[in-house]
């Protein structure tokens, strides 16, 4: 272990010590071993009788054992010159593509949907806007949202999913069940009438639920906020009568093209823009819809990082109790953190809705929101253009896994890799908070110049205490 | 004959069975450097956080009036507004400043309450409205005065956690003084300064007074600034007061010297030496 | 009165469990001022391992049903901490003293890859045994409603007893205990007074998951079923048992163990069984919110 933890630059390749590096391995199957027992060697399954028997797996005991004593081999020979290298040095880009990333990233998103038109067709196109573009830019806006309240204002939130569903449910319910009892007529508007008001709604929820626990810090204040979001989620199982408990709420009205549906009707957006019609319109119009959506969180988010509450909740990140010494009053900046970031939640929660035609609290477990914290913290805490990076390799890697259906024939018919999406998910959670602790871009841009713009380096931003 | 900016009177700490503070008195005059000395664990830091609001008194009475006659009850407000209406600012004993973000940043910060409402409470400031833009420059322009003032204009744009220790000193007295301050409460300023920058310091804490119409309350072992700008000493031990008066009549006051000694003759004599350097 | 006592003797039963698992949570916490988020699923773990042996013990080696449990126990305390201790090993260990965040989101990440893992090795089904202990012993009559104590419930909380006393000795009266609450005040005075700091955390992890497979084995005893997703809510319900009774004491865990166990019960009794987790989590924030420093907690004193 000595030889790979302790080299410190990549210079010095210090000799593998062979007969050290043998026993460390032997000794990591060892451990495999145990671990392996019982858990992989038995495996337990029901008979006709539903009674457990026990299989025995030997087999695949020895294959995790050998897997782990020749990694732990490789790791010994390549790990050697990774380490403190690659620790040390942040992911930067050449300077002159610095100005041009962003606005070259923005053209190929733009064009994204248009492009897998014209490579895929109408029909083989939903499939990669769907799953891949509309379904990572949610993440990446619920992201952004969140990058708020823990990467700028530096509180731990892993209840975020309960803004989300608040989100998604008032769209629901209002477009279900108020519109359609009140202002039928206004049904086709029904997306554009809630968006703001399910913003609005979680804005409220995150001051409701933020007041009393914002003086918490820490892991306490991460738990509690992960109590409100299964609070709220048990509530949405139980209370049947608002939100049909787990069945959910299906035929929840799909967006309009501000005011034409997208339908095979005369009205619909096919015939009045003289096109046959296909899904494909809707799901392109989706696109751009979350993609606008995504990209006001972001301007919104830039603006207010220039602004004296951006800096406050910067500041809070930093040193609190300073903040208090310069009259900041550290609730308030709290709170309109939280209810910022929560809005976005709202915002995002509400086009879910609309973009799936069905919600139930199976959407919005504690998984959810372990997933977009872990976006916001391997993105680098405060930066939007990590949590673009993490979104694409956290979201669109469990998506390429729904993919990977030639593995079935390489492991045979049995063998599904969806099976092992969350596992992956899991270790991939785990691998790259060990490459990277502090997230894939560490560096934090300055709000205000006087002279020139210097990036800070990562080591000296702190990562807040509430 | 001024009337004293901060009046602190009958104050007592407790924490559990200790009696950090035991019915402390004293003025701190406007227009003067008040300093507040004594060994350690006198009390002195815990005096400093009942006055900035960090711990709420268990008995007692801290006024501060302002020069239109306005008082305040410091013990009664809560913390973030001793600095927003009574204004009082503060430095801290290990320096808390904002590492992460860069030099102006931090004296930006200190200017949040004024430009929170320049900005509309954010609303102006998000569409960007004019007014709010002026009234950031002005701010800029005061930050960058602070830093030419404690010779730092050069770093404005580095990040404070990268500044040597010394000038780390100076930038959290000048974040304090970017709130406009009336008094400014400086806990142990001087601490880790090499000769060169505590006179330095001694020369700013001087300017603050006369220049600002800022008074200055400060918490320091180096005797040499105590003695030598301060207008007024309190001396502390165990929670007590246990002198007051100038400079000149605590260097000669017996019951300081034992209190800071003990009661060994030869070392006596070595703070004598000291204090009457 | 006679519902009460009956709901009394099941909460205490449940809240054993509950006060086994937090034990893991508070001592993590004490030693490394870190939530160990993988706890509930080291616990599930545990119970799989518990399950496995069992089976092993009675359908092939044929063992009664005394000296298999007795087995499963030590097999399932010794294989569970080495989970654990390469749980801390591997994926907290190298971010100790690193970015805050970082132990987190890795124990996060850990808990998603332990019940994933045994979903895929195990299989999504729930795993039943067959039901042991069942007979009941009544205690008094009235009204027509016989209050009984089940055998496993004694069984169980006469086991969570034994373990507590072990444990108590271990951390109070050997040299481990001792380095573990040195390690606990300050880590770098204790390891310049030569105190092995990495050593003691890893048998505090092992310790931790020792006790969480103890309540492993009787989870399944209690309910005859585990599941791989079963570690999340027993954890949760566990973390507000350790914060309940104050984070880093070790009776304040077990007797906030005790109380969540009661409160659920009670609450099922006479309230509403759908809402007994909500009333559990809202506990979980009361406490918080209110006593932040639990029941049995120091108080901190904001440094300034």
């Amino acid at each position: 272990m000595a030889t790979v933890s302790e080299t410190s630059s990549a210079a010095a390749r210090p000799p593998v010590d062979v007969a050290r590096a043998f026993k460390d391995a032997a000794f990591a199957a060892l451990v495999m071993l145990g671990l392996s027992i019982p858990i992989l060697s038995f495996r337990s399954e029901q008979n006709m009788n539903n009674q457990l028997v026990l299989a025995e797996r030997w087999d695949a005991v020895a294959i995790a054992c050998a897997l782990v004593f020749v990694a732990r081999l490789a790791g010994a020979w390549l790990w050697r010159e990774r380490v403190g290298a690659a620790r040390s040095k942040p992911l930067t880009m050449p300077a002159f593509m610095k100005p041009l990333a962003g606005p070259a990233g923005l053209a190929l998103v733009v064009v994204y949907p248009m492009l897998m038109l014209a490579i895929n067709g109408p029909q083989g196109s939903i499939k990669w806007i769907d799953n891949f573009g509309i379904q990572i830019l949610i993440y990446v806006m619920l992201g952004w949202g969140l990058n708020i309240v823990v990467g700028l204002a530096g509180l731990l939130d892993l209840g975020y999913v309960a803004f989300y569903a608040v989100g998604a449910y008032s769209y629901a319910i209002i477009a279900t069940k108020v519109i359609p009892a009140t202002y039928p007529d206004l049904g086709v508007w029904a997306f554009w009438i809630c968006l703001p008001i399910s913003g609005l709604l979680a804005a409220l929820w995150g001051i409701i639920l933020g007041f009393p626990v914002l003086r918490l810090r820490g892991d306490y204040l991460a738990i509690v906020t992960l109590a409100f979001g299964e609070i709220i989620r048990l509530v949405l199982i139980n209370w049947v009568e608002f939100s049909n408990g787990y069945a959910g709420i299906s035929t929840i009205p799909r967006p309009s093209f501000f005011g034409i549906p997208f339908n095979a009707s005369d009205k619909g957006f096919a015939a009045v823009f003289g096109l046959e019609f296909s899904p494909i319109y809707r799901t392109i119009f989706l696109f751009y819809v979350i993609l606008i959506l995504a990209l006001m969180t972001a301007w919104v988010t830039l603006r207010l990082r220039r602004l004296p509450v951006g800096r406050a909740w910067e500041a809070l990140r930093e040193d609190e109790i300073a903040c208090r010494s310069l009259g900041i009053n550290t609730t308030t900046t709290k709170l309109t953190a939280f209810s910022i970031g929560a809005m976005f939640g709202g915002f995002a929660g509400c086009f879910f809705a609309a973009r799936q035609g069905f919600i139930s609290p199976e959407s919005f477990v504690f998984l959810e929101s372990a997933q977009i914290l872990a976006i916001v913290v391997l993105g680098g805490m405060g930066s939007l253009f990590g949590v673009v990076v993490s979104s694409i390799l956290l979201v669109g890697g469990i998506e390429i896994l729904r993919e990977l259906d030639f593995l079935k024939s390489i492991f045979g018919p049995g063998f599904d890799p969806t099976q092992y999406r969350m596992l992956l998910f899991g270790l991939a959670m785990v691998l790259m908070m060990l490459w990277k602790p502090r997230g894939l871009i560490s560096s934090r841009e300055p709000s205000v110049i006087h002279k020139e713009s210097r990036s800070i380096s990562g080591s000296l931003v702190k990562e807040g205490h509430g | 004959m001024t009337a004293p900016i901060l009046k602190v009177e009958h104050l007592s700490m407790r924490f559990g069975g200790l009696l950090a503070v035991n019915d402390l008195s004293f003025e701190a005059r406007r227009g003067e450097i008040t300093a507040l000395i004594g060994p350690n664990g006198a009390g002195k830091t815990t005096v400093f956080n009942c006055i900035t609001g960090f711990y709420k008194p268990t008995e007692g009475m801290l006024t501060l009036s302002h020069d239109d006659g306005k008082s305040f009850l410091l013990e009664r407000l809560p913390d973030y507004m001793i600095n927003r209406k009574a204004r009082v600012a503060r430095t801290f004993q290990n320096i808390r400043l904002f590492q992460g973000m860069t030099v102006l940043e931090n004296l930006l910060v200190a200017q949040h309450t004024p430009l929170m409402i320049a900005s509309g409470w954010t609303v102006l400031g998000v569409l960007g409205v004019k007014s709010y833009k002026l009234r950031e420059q002005a701010a800029v322009d005061k930050a960058i005065a602070w830093l030419e003032r404690i010779g730092l204009v050069d770093r404005a744009d580095d990040p404070a956690g990268d500044l040597p220790y010394g000038d780390q000193r100076r930038l959290e007295i000048a974040r304090a003084m970017c709130t406009d301050p009336v008094l400014l409460c400086l806990d142990e300023p001087a601490a880790g300064l090499n000769p060169r920058e505590s006179l330095e310091l001694n020369a700013l804490l001087r300017a603050i007074r006369d220049d600002y119409e800022t008074s200055v309350l400060l918490i320091e072992h180096d005797m040499s600034v105590v003695m030598q700008i301060s207008d007024h000493v309190v001396v502390l031990d165990y929670g007590i007061k246990i002198s007051d008066g100038t400079p000149d009549d605590i260097r000669n006051d017996p019951k300081v010297i034992a209190a800071y000694l003990g009661v060994e003759d030869e070392e006596v004599a070595e703070v004598e030496a000291e204090v009457g350097a | 009165m006679e519902v009460f006592v009956q709901q009394l003797i099941n909460g205490l039963t449940l809240g054993s469990i509950y006060g086994l698992i937090a034990i893991g949570y508070t001592m993590v916490f004490g030693i490394i001022g870190m939530v160990n988020f993988a706890h509930g699923d080291v616990f599930m773990v545990g119970g799989f391992v518990a399950l496995l042996f069992f089976m092993v013990m009675t359908s092939w080696l044929g063992l009664g049903l005394v000296p298999a449990l007795l087995i499963v126990l030590v097999l399932g305390m010794i294989i569970t901490g080495l989970w654990n201790w390469t749980i801390e090993r591997v994926a907290y260990r190298p971010l100790r003293g690193s970015f805050r965040l970082a132990p987190l989101i890795s124990a996060i990440g850990m808990s998603i890859l332990l019940s994933n893992l045994i979903q895929v090795v195990q299989g999504p089904r729930n795993k039943p045994v067959p039901p042991m202990f069942t007979d009941v012993l009544p205690l008094f009559e009235k009204n027509g409603y016989t209050v009984g104590i089940g055998y496993k419930q004694i069984v169980i909380m006469i086991v969570t007893a034994v373990m507590l006393a072990i444990f108590w000795y271990v951390v109070q009266k050997t040299s481990l205990g001792r380095a573990q609450r040195a390690c606990e005040q300050d880590q770098k005075m204790a390891a310049l007074l030569g105190i092995n700091v990495d050593r003691t955390i890893s048998l505090t992890f092992v310790m931790g998951a020792a006790m969480a497979a103890v309540a492993g084995v009787m989870y399944i005893m209690y309910y005859g079923v585990v599941n791989f997703s079963d570690g999340f809510v027993p954890g949760v319900k566990a973390f507000t048992a350790a914060v309940l009774g104050g984070i880093g004491s070790l009776p304040g865990a077990v007797i906030g163990g005790l109380l969540i166990g009661l409160i659920e019960t009670m609450w099922s009794a006479y309230f509403s069984i759908d809402y007994k987790d909500v009333a559990a989590f809202s506990l979980l924030a009361i406490t918080l919110v209110f006593l932040p420093t639990g029941l049995f907690g120091r108080p901190e004193v904001e440094k300034v």
